[in-house]
């Protein structure tokens, strides 16, 4: 009987819902939270900590998107996700960003029906190997037993090279990746392979870090970034240019430290619209027009971000790469705001 | 010739059993090396206990309850020259995230409430589990528990669960009246209708108002806050308290005369036995999210413990049918002699036999239950096992893996051992035959 009361409210909550669906941007204004979306748990991407507060890269996204429509970067509802439920909580509106180091792939923006906004962590898949094994190169693989998560593009990435290098190798299928990290520690496997930032992580916890390599080659493209749903593109354009607002503001030299004294005014025009002192950069993105600035105000620019959660002072120790600024010969750029 | 012969005239002193058969090495040989092949047997697990624990305690006793990191840790046992991968255990981990694997991130201005409920649930089960030792008044609180849980446990306005409450009265009052003016079965869906009506239009309207009247509510607290232990008990305690009524009342519909209300109930317990708990658990988070209208916010737990209700209720409903096929036939037959109607029987003679039979069946599967909560991870809720890798995606900590395992395993432990001795308890207390 009880049910009874829970479909009678249901179907009430799904008609004011209906009504109310006109747009995201409106929806999270008006319940004055942000549902993002993030992993279970991912060493240096998101994490909760003793006090149940989340940390991490992809985390600071979420904490940017709130600080920029709601100026509050704690008003974010963190939605756990799994590799499997990810893509449905987003889908049925559960949450309204996912911020889940998800690869932006053909079929996921396609067929899915996804867009995805931008890039904020280039990654690709490495192998580490025990320095005993004696290899230098991927290409000496031949024959090795691999460890690797099943059910994922790293295991048909794998696939894919191993055929197109015509050598073979045995798979281990493990499903987590701690699960993998003890495999490849109790020699159950001589190579383990998954994303690199990943494989960087896992390393940093070994007893011996020093006794296991990153082999050179990276067999994938796997550029990890943002997503909304597809046909809100009003709240696409939201969740993108504060992305690119965090990296804008890395090349453009505003910090968390400088960020107030730069809002005053400057000389450079760019700062002066991403700070909203000059323009209406914020009214057309329907915000006010200090968003941009309370989004890096929030956790720093793109590359404080970077620094605090997955930098080389931090245990996870991930040099720049492919992720600096393209001014510093990365892939990491945005487009003007203009 | 002497006289040899010899008549004793006062009584041997009873004299020390042999040192062999008491004491320690009594209690050996008898227990231990009675036998050639017991001896064998005997030595053989020692062999294999003192195997098991020269591995596991070693690395078990490890100083590091203070250490706030996975490499402090490693300085520690360093410095006590214990090198290697699994030197030993890093405590640290449990010190520093106890709280979190009991109560996940449930606000820690509001412990208490938690723990008051825990502690009222004990108050609430006793006159259910120890009915001879506690006052009989008591059970009316038991009756109000399941308003007050909630409550307690989400917080809001007092007046939302006391409306619910309501219903169930004006459901009773109004079967009472109607059924005695016209038929029971009248009474019945009278009853019913009324409840509904209630809860449906006027249950809402009447605890808004009395909130704005007098607002006695509790900070409300989201499912979303609910973590660890505190996740699984939530799912655990409800869906067993719901599982076991619609458990029987399963049964006795399979074994119903009515041929509609056997193929429901049929239908009902083979569909979910014959699909994984983790299928259900999927539509739980993901179809019926795809079903309801974008925007809809029917809470994940809620969902969650609907499923692990119905998973559990179909396999109490077997359970309780293998100890009603136990019943001989005469029970059913005496019962009708005496001109007991069905329910009557089924409350006064075939129910408390039937269930009386079926106590390890169902305390198993209540056990299974709990213990099936922890696949709630899948679906991306951090209980226990969920944090563990939450807790493992902190810098600090990545790389712990058995401590944390072992830890949940003991919270898990301490649960499901208590139930087995309870039921055990139980099934001695009610013990009638002549063994």
């Amino acid at each position: 009987m009880k049910k009874t009361v829970f479909f009678g409210a249901l179907a009430v909550a799904g008609l004011a819902a209906g009504v109310a669906a006109a747009g995201t941007l409106d929806d999270v204004k008006a319940r004055g939270k942000l549902n993002c979306g993030v992993t279970t748990g991912l060493v240096g991407f998101a994490a909760p900590d003793a006090n149940g507060e989340w940390n991490g890269f992809d985390v600071s996204v979420c904490r940017a998107v709130a600080a920029a429509v709601l100026g509050d970067s704690a008003a974010v509802e963190f939605v756990p996700t799994t590799g499997k439920t990810r893509f449905t909580a987003l889908a049925s509106g559960e949450i309204d960003m996912l911020a889940r180091n998800t690869t932006w792939t053909f079929s996921r923006d396609v067929d899915l029906k996804f867009t995805f906004v931008g890039v904020n962590y280039y990654d690709g898949q490495g192998f580490l190997v025990p320095k005993d094994l004696g290899v230098s190169s991927a290409k000496d693989l031949d024959g090795a037993t691999i460890c690797i998560q099943t059910g994922t593009t790293t295991e048909l990435n794998l696939a894919d090279y191993f055929r197109s290098n015509n050598i073979s190798y045995e798979p281990v299928p493990i499903e987590t990746n701690s699960e993998a990290q003890q495999q490849y520690l109790a020699g159950a496997c001589d190579v383990f392979t998954t994303d690199a930032s990943g494989l960087a992580a896992t390393r940093a916890t070994f007893e011996n870090p020093g006794d296991h390599v990153l082999l050179p080659e990276i067999i994938s493209k796997e550029p990890l970034g943002p997503l909304v749903r597809h046909g809100d593109n009003e709240w696409g354009d939201v969740v993108r240019w504060t992305l690119n607002a965090l990296i804008s503001a890395e090349e453009m030299g505003i910090s968390s430290a400088n960020i107030a004294e730069l809002s005053a005014g400057t000389n450079n025009p760019e700062v002066n619209r991403i700070l909203g002192t000059e323009g209406t950069l914020g009214e057309m993105l329907g915000l006010d027009a200090g968003w941009a600035k309370n989004a890096i105000a929030a956790g720093g620019n793109y590359g404080e971000i970077f620094a605090k959660n997955i930098g080389e002072d931090t245990p996870i120790g991930l040099a720049r790469g492919l992720n600096a600024q393209w001014t510093n010969g990365g892939l990491i750029y945005s487009p003007p705001f203009r | 010739m002497s006289d040899v012969s010899f008549v004793r005239t006062d009584m041997l002193s009873e004299q020390e059993p042999p040192a062999s058969s008491v004491g320690v090495i009594g209690w050996m040989r008898s227990n231990l090396f009675s036998s050639w092949g017991n001896s064998i047997l005997s030595l053989a697990s020692m062999a294999f206990l003192y195997l098991i624990l020269s591995a596991i305690l070693p690395w078990a006793i490890s100083p590091t309850w203070g250490a706030t990191s996975l490499a402090e840790c490693r300085e520690i046992l360093h410095g006590l020259g214990r090198e290697g991968h699994l030197s030993g255990a890093c405590w640290g981990v449990i010190r520093d995230r106890w709280v979190q694997l009991f109560m996940g991130f449930y606000p820690s201005e509001f412990y208490w409430r938690p723990i008051l409920t825990f502690i009222l649930l004990f108050v609430a089960l006793a006159p259910v589990l120890f009915a001879d030792k506690v006052p009989a008044k008591l059970i009316w609180f038991s009756a109000l528990y399941p308003f007050l849980m909630p409550w307690l446990l989400w917080g809001g306005s007092l007046w939302v669960p006391l409306a619910v409450l309501a219903g169930f009265v004006i459901g009773f009052l109004v079967h009472g009246v109607v059924s005695k003016k016209m038929s029971g079965l009248a009474g019945l869906i009278a009853g019913l209708v009324a409840a509904v009506v209630w809860w449906m239009f006027l249950a809402g309207i009447v605890s808004g108002a009395l909130t704005s009247i007098i607002p006695l509510a509790l900070e409300s607290v989201e499912s979303r806050k609910f973590g660890g232990l505190l996740l699984s008990l939530t799912i655990g305690v409800v869906a067993i308290g719901f599982s076991l009524p619609i458990g029987v009342v399963l049964a006795l519909g399979r074994q119903s005369d009515l041929l509609i209300v056997r193929a429901l109930c049929v239908g009902f317990i083979e569909f979910i036995r014959g699909v994984p708990l983790i299928t259900l658990l999927f539509v739980a988070s993901t179809l019926l999210n795809i079903f309801m209208p974008p925007g809809t916010n029917f809470d994940i737990i809620m969902r969650v413990i609907m499923m692990a209700t119905l998973f559990s209720a179909a396999y109490m409903a077997e359970v309780i049918r293998g100890g009603l096929a136990a019943l001989p036939t005469g029970q059913y037959e005496g019962a009708d002699s005496l001109g007991l109607n069905y329910w009557q029987a089924q409350r006064l003679i075939i129910m408390p036999q039937a269930l009386k039979i079926s106590i390890p069946g169902i305390v198993s599967t209540f056990i299974g239950l709990f213990k099936d909560t922890t696949l709630v991870s899948v679906i991306g809720l951090l209980d226990p096992l969920g944090l563990s890798n939450a807790i493992r995606a902190d810098a600090a900590w990545n790389g712990i893996v058995w401590e944390l395992y072992g830890f949940i395993a003991l919270m898990f432990w301490v649960f499901c051992f208590s139930m087995s001795r309870y039921s055990m308890y139980l099934e001695r207390k009610l013990q009638t035959g002549h063994r």
